[in-house]
């Protein structure tokens, strides 16, 4: 069976202030099955949200192919890359990035709004499903930092995403709420049959995942940086 | 639904722009709606007003001036007309009807005319439209009597059997008391021409009031003419101001209104022109309201990116927040617009009697919100541009 996301020969590089251009990511080969959970243990800097970026179509790689499923992100334009990032990605920001201006449900149905399109009861199940169904009107800011976690979390998996991308989900977390949050992010995925690709510098985070790879293995662009 | 959602949730964010957009948007809506229906209505009720008249004849002077001193009853008399004249033109073969009027007294600043029964019992002011009475009956010639129009006897409280005196001269002055009295007999019904603010006397009555000229007893400010042709209108015409030099024919009623209009047409422009610009400058308005918020909105947008939002979508979304505050504006616009038509509407009705009507249809109704919502969704493709061109990966900080 192919993996869920098999990356081949993925570069992006940048150009510097100065002119110069710099290659982030590059990355040879990667993949991830359907429903694995894997982490990837990188430092602050190190091209990690680039990467994640690359494989959601946020970015556009500038050579490689990023498949998921039967289709290629990298091959895609912008529309459809934002099409197949709504249908079958979900994606969970260190900053969790809710919209303030509205509550925790529309939060959550605007996860699939531009996928498979809003649905107020599933949006409603998945925020009951990780223990918010009593804070369906309230706007982000009225919620507690690990509350506001847990809506991301609902809203990243609202639209039945087939891989979930976490960018230091727990790095605004308390360590309690760290490792409920991990615990949540990882039993949700699973109950919804995602694949779960989490990068993380936090070793508690890391030593819960039987599939741990170091970025700077995957990532070419960081070993030539410190040679 | 989505785009509705994104909309209203917009708005709500930035709830004290949107309203002070809006209320700009409708202050400006207002006001050209008020000028445009202002200007219009009056042009045609000016030049169709003529009271069921198609001319008039007084002394020798201006047309307008006579027009608007015997029809509209504004202006000064430009002079007197004798008894003959009137008797001449009377009994004219071309003139179906002939009514005299004499100005030159007031009560508290409302104009007394001297005319005789004939123009409440013959004369139709409109088509199918005579002078009626709301309470009481006309006047006896003979008596001191008077008819008041509705407008004067709500304004002065005057009712059936009041006993007022006149004052001398077309303004009010408390010095210039007449001695005699005279008793109020009958208010008239509402007809929305200046006759409503005119208190009216037998002819006779005026001509011979204490302090005037008694030698002038006689004589007449004017003669309201209704004709049977209109060819005649241009016999007399030629007759009286062509070959005479002692009289002025002032016909058509409607014409010399319309040259009025046209010798202040400027007014109107540079008013117009005015109401246009304060609607563009508040069209501009939601451009900058927008565009300033613009910064705040950026990590929104930004995080609709990444859920999968189009750029295309989110650039709806501006524009059609702009037209909704275009809308919303133009909604509140209605208010306004009746606000300052129903004022001037009082304003024209108490000094010349004419009456509008603010609720009247008219096509700027429908066009100005149209076209106001246009400029306004126009003005919010700038920052639809920016929201279109906003850099997801930039704005999802921090970067790991």
């Amino acid at each position: 069976m192919p993996p869920l996301l098999f990356i081949s020969s993925l570069r992006k590089t940048f150009v510097a202030p100065d002119g110069a251009k710099r290659t982030i990511v590059d990355v040879p080969e990667f993949a991830l099955d359907a429903g694995q959970q894997v982490a990837v243990r990188g430092e602050s800097g190190s091209g990690k949200t680039t990467f994640l970026h690359l494989i959601a179509g946020i970015l556009a790689a500038d050579a490689g192919s990023i498949r998921i499923g039967e289709r290629d992100m990298a091959a895609l334009n912008e529309h459809a890359r934002d099409r197949l990032r709504a249908e079958s990605i979900g994606y969970i920001f260190q900053t969790f990035n809710l919209l303030q201006g509205y509550t925790c449900l529309e939060n959550v149905m605007l996860g699939m709004a531009f996928g498979r399109g809003a649905d107020r009861a599933h949006a409603a199940a998945m925020l009951e499903r990780v223990g918010l169904s009593h804070r369906l009107r309230d706007r982000p800011r009225q919620l507690s930092t690990g509350q506001q976690q847990r809506v991301a979390v609902a809203r990243a998996l609202a639209s039945r995403p087939r891989l979930v991308l976490a960018d230091e989900p727990t790095g605004n977390l308390d360590h309690r709420n760290a490792r409920e949050s991990l615990a949540l992010i990882r039993e949700t995925c699973r109950e919804n049959g995602a694949a779960l690709l989490l990068v993380s510098h936090d070793p508690g985070v890391l030593g819960a995942f039987e599939h741990v790879h170091d970025f700077a293995e995957i990532n070419r662009a960081m070993k030539e940086a410190a040679s | 639904m989505t785009l509705l959602l994104i909309l209203r949730r917009s708005l709500r964010q930035h709830a004290l722009s949107t309203t002070i957009t809006a209320l700009s948007i409708a202050l400006a809506g207002g006001l050209l709606m008020s000028v445009w229906v202002v200007k219009e209505q009056s042009q045609t009720a000016f030049t169709q007003v003529n009271t069921g008249f198609d001319a008039v004849l007084g002394a020798r002077g201006s047309k307008l001036q006579l027009v608007l001193n015997a029809i509209f009853h504004l202006e000064a008399s430009p002079g007197n007309l004798e008894a003959k004249d009137y008797e001449f033109i009377r009994r004219h073969p071309a003139v179906k009807r002939a009514i005299p009027i004499a100005v030159g007294d007031n009560l508290r600043g409302y104009r007394i005319v001297g005319t005789v029964p004939e123009l409440f019992t013959d004369v139709e002011y409109a088509p199918g439209k005579k002078f009626s009475f709301a309470v009481g009956k006309l006047f006896n010639p003979a008596a001191n009597e008077a008819v008041v129009g509705s407008f004067v006897a709500r304004k002065l409280g005057l009712r059936v059997g009041d006993v007022f005196h006149p004052f001398h001269g077309l303004t009010y002055d408390e010095q210039n008391q007449h001695a005699e009295t005279y008793r109020v007999t009958g208010v008239l019904a509402p007809s929305g021409t200046p006759a409503d603010k005119v208190v009216w006397i037998p002819l006779n009555g005026l001509q011979t009031m204490s302090g005037h000229d008694a030698r002038a007893a006689d004589e007449l400010s004017a003669v309201l003419i209704q004709l049977r042709s209109p060819s005649a209108g241009f016999m007399l015409d030629l007759m009286y101001n062509k070959q005479g030099n002692r009289l002025t024919f002032a016909y058509p009623i409607g014409a010399i209104m319309a040259e009025l209009f046209g010798k202040i047409g400027w007014f109107d422009k540079v008013l117009t022109l005015i109401a246009y610009l304060v609607a563009l400058v508040s069209a501009a308005g939601v451009l900058v309201a927008i565009y300033n918020s613009m910064a705040a909105r950026r990590r929104d947008i930004a995080i609709l990116r990444a859920l999968g939002a189009g750029r295309g979508l989110l650039f709806g979304a501006i524009v059609l927040e702009a037209a909704t505050i275009g809308a919303i504006g133009m909604i509140a616009a209605f208010g306004v617009y009746l606000a300052i038509a129903t004022a001037v509407a009082a304003v024209i009705r108490a000094q010349t009697g004419v009456l509008l009507d603010p609720f009247a249809r008219n096509a700027i109704m429908l066009w100005a919100p149209l076209g106001m919502i246009a400029l306004c969704a126009l003005c919010g493709l700038l920052p639809a541009w920016k929201a279109y061109r906003t850099d997801v990966a930039e704005n999802l900080a921090p970067v790991s």
